[in-house]
């Protein structure tokens, strides 16, 4: 742990910033040479089987100094506490993790995202299941397509552009809630949706509802088109309505994709980040933040890495166990037509 | 009979009309978007339901001039050189994956294909420390490095996916006919991977214009901050100028869409390949 602290900073310059270069280019020129097969026969196979690493050495080397090596020294650093400005850091153990368990806003942030995933489980994925077999049930393919594309427009754009329109949707005096409830007589139902800490974090979520909606409603889309027709043909020669082939048709059929989708979710719900520093930076009194964001307010606001990094391990628990989750899923029986 | 065709009826009146409330849903905040960048600060305060009384393009040469064209260089610059890097070493790693015998091939594919479950804000603060030491904070090589190599794992694991079903037959009659493994991979394999290498273009594209987390926490400056990040500081910076605000929306919002409709074949194939497998 020592030795990690104090290693200067040129020392991970001279590691990445050099090696990185040759190395790409050596991967792509060495397998452009066909002289390197023709030695030995027994040197010839370990030579073109250490060539074959050329094919994947770019991709390696790019995840392991990017990916996996600050991964490893997240850890280190979340037992530190270190002044970027400065420069200096210092081994306190378990301090920063003691901090965690003891902060407010900590707990509050991992609630948030507990309720992100819990809504988004009912919008975007229960939701999405009923709206896709609706589509699907249209006669006219015309339609379906239409649909389909339409509901998506909003995943196709950014989090920061929906969440600044959104943040104008919800903004007290031009936004277009406020004026609705106004032009229906409900204006005692107006309020400043972001401005309050009742509403502000249920606001930023209908609005992530609102743009990711249309992309699990294409996914399941897509599974329902792959279940046999003549399923729904002889479930419905046998008088059975809309209602009931849905749920001993559709569901059962589709529930390797809501199974993915409820994982694919729920790690979503936890890297929440985007949408909350557009709309509301955490606020108003921090009742909006998320671990993402108060990662990045203790680190790069409060200056406190050590913590932040404590932050993000928790992060990468949940996510990891999410992630072994979903392995776990998809190594099981595939669903069989 | 005649019970079940009435009800039959009623659900299929009421779902359309579901469907087309979403429609409008989805639609009119959009809508509202692009109309709020042709009006004037007045009119946007005034009525919010109300047409611009005439298309103000200034909003938009305002937008342009207070740094949107910036950002628009910047994130095409992002875009176009991270989506070139992600795919190809994506698809010479989906190609040493499934082809060509290599030491510790296992670990090798798990190596790759285990960086889809890492989150990237778990790397950010020790990405900041060695970015700063290496000299590339607040660079355009920050964007291009994260983006590439945050995105390896999936679009190798889509190539790989694709690759596994191609027959092999080709490869080998070209390298009995003296190709090497260079020119198979350019010749032979990469051609019959075109649909899946158009998906994967598609995605990361979106990815790159979209992504907000590295651009916000490694760019500063205005010449290499890119549209997600450029349009909050237009926010921040001109304060109440809002028409201007939602003109730099749309301009930021309008390739991607485009990109969505021309292409949804293709996107609808690679997202469902993606996370089907």
């Amino acid at each position: 742990m020592s030795g990690q602290q104090t290693t200067p900073p040129s020392e991970v310059t001279s590691g990445a910033g050099f090696r990185l270069p040759p190395t790409v280019t050596e991967a792509i020129t060495t397998p452009a040479k066909p002289g390197r097969r023709s030695t030995g026969r027994g040197a010839r196979s370990r030579a073109a089987r250490l060539a074959g690493l050329a094919w994947v050495v770019p991709a390696l080397v790019l995840l392991g100094v990017f990916v996996y090596l600050p991964l490893v020294q997240n850890i280190a650093f979340s037992t530190q506490e270190w002044d970027i400005y400065s420069g200096i850091s210092e081994f306190v153990g378990l301090k920063n993790y003691e901090k965690l368990l003891q902060d407010p806003v900590f707990w509050s942030s991992l609630s948030n995202n507990l309720l992100y995933a819990a809504l988004s489980i009912v919008f975007q994925v229960g939701g999405a299941l009923v709206l896709a077999a609706m589509i699907e049930s249209l006669r006219s393919i015309r339609w379906r397509k239409a649909l389909r594309a339409i509901y998506f427009v909003p995943s196709a754009i950014s989090l920061t552009v929906a969440g600044l329109l959104f943040y104008f949707i919800y903004e007290p005096n031009l936004g277009l809630l406020n004026n609705l409830l106004d032009a229906l007589g409900l204006d005692a139902l107006a309020q400043p949706w972001l401005g309050q800490e009742s509403t502000a974090m249920v606001a930023i979520i209908a609005m992530s509802q609102w743009q990711g909606f249309g992309y699990s409603t294409l996914l399941f889309a897509v599974a329902i088109q792959r279940i046999p027709s003549e399923l729904y043909e002889a479930a419905s020669l046998d008088g059975i309505g809309p209602v009931r082939r849905f749920l001993h048709v559709t569901v059962p059929l589709v529930r390797e994709m809501t199974g993915l989708m409820v994982i694919v979710t729920v790690s979503g719900a936890f890297q929440v980040f985007n949408e909350v520093m557009v709309m509301t930076s955490g606020g108003p009194n921090n009742s909006t933040q998320v671990l993402a964001t108060w990662l990045y307010r203790s680190g790069f606001v409060r200056n406190d890495f050590g913590y932040a990094a404590a932050i993000a391990t928790v992060i990468f628990v949940v996510t990891l166990l999410i992630a072994v989750a979903q392995l776990w899923y998809t190594r099981r029986k595939k669903v069989d037509f | 009979m005649t019970r079940t065709g009435f009800l039959g009826a009623i659900t299929r009146v009421f779902m359309w009309s579901f469907l087309l409330a979403l429609v409008v849903v989805v639609i009119y905040p959009l809508l509202w978007m692009v109309l709020n960048g042709f009006k004037t600060n007045a009119e946007l305060f005034g009525n919010p339901f109300a047409l611009p009384l005439q298309l103000n393009w200034q909003n938009y040469a305002e937008a342009w001039n207070r740094g949107v064209s910036d950002y628009l260089t910047a994130s095409v610059l992002v875009t176009v050189t991270s989506t070139i890097a992600t795919v190809f070493i994506s698809a010479w790693a989906a190609y040493g994956l499934t082809r060509v015998r290599m030491p510790f091939g296992r670990a090798v594919s798990g190596i790759i294909l285990g960086g889809l479950m890492l989150a990237p804000a778990v790397a950010l603060v020790p990405l900041v420390r060695m970015f700063q030491s290496m000299g590339l904070y607040n660079t355009f090589w920050a964007l291009l490095i994260l983006y590439t190599a945050f995105r390896i794992p999936f679009t190798t694991f889509l190539i790989r996916a694709y690759m596994i079903d191609l027959p092999r037959e080709v490869d080998e009659a070209a390298e009995m006919d003296g190709a090497n493994r260079w020119t198979t991979f350019w010749r032979i394999t990469l051609p019959m991977c075109r649909p899946i290498i158009i998906s994967t273009v598609i995605l990361h594209v979106l990815f790159a214009w979209n992504e907000y987390l590295f651009a916000m926490v490694f760019t500063s400056g205005t010449t290499v901050q890119t549209l997600p990040v450029g349009l909050t500081s237009l926010m921040s910076k001109h304060g109440t100028d809002y028409p201007v605000v939602f003109a730099g929306m749309v301009i930021a919002a309008l390739p991607v869409i485009v990109l969505f409709f021309a292409s949804q074949r293709y996107f609808v194939k690679g997202l469902s390949e993606g996370i089907g497998k």
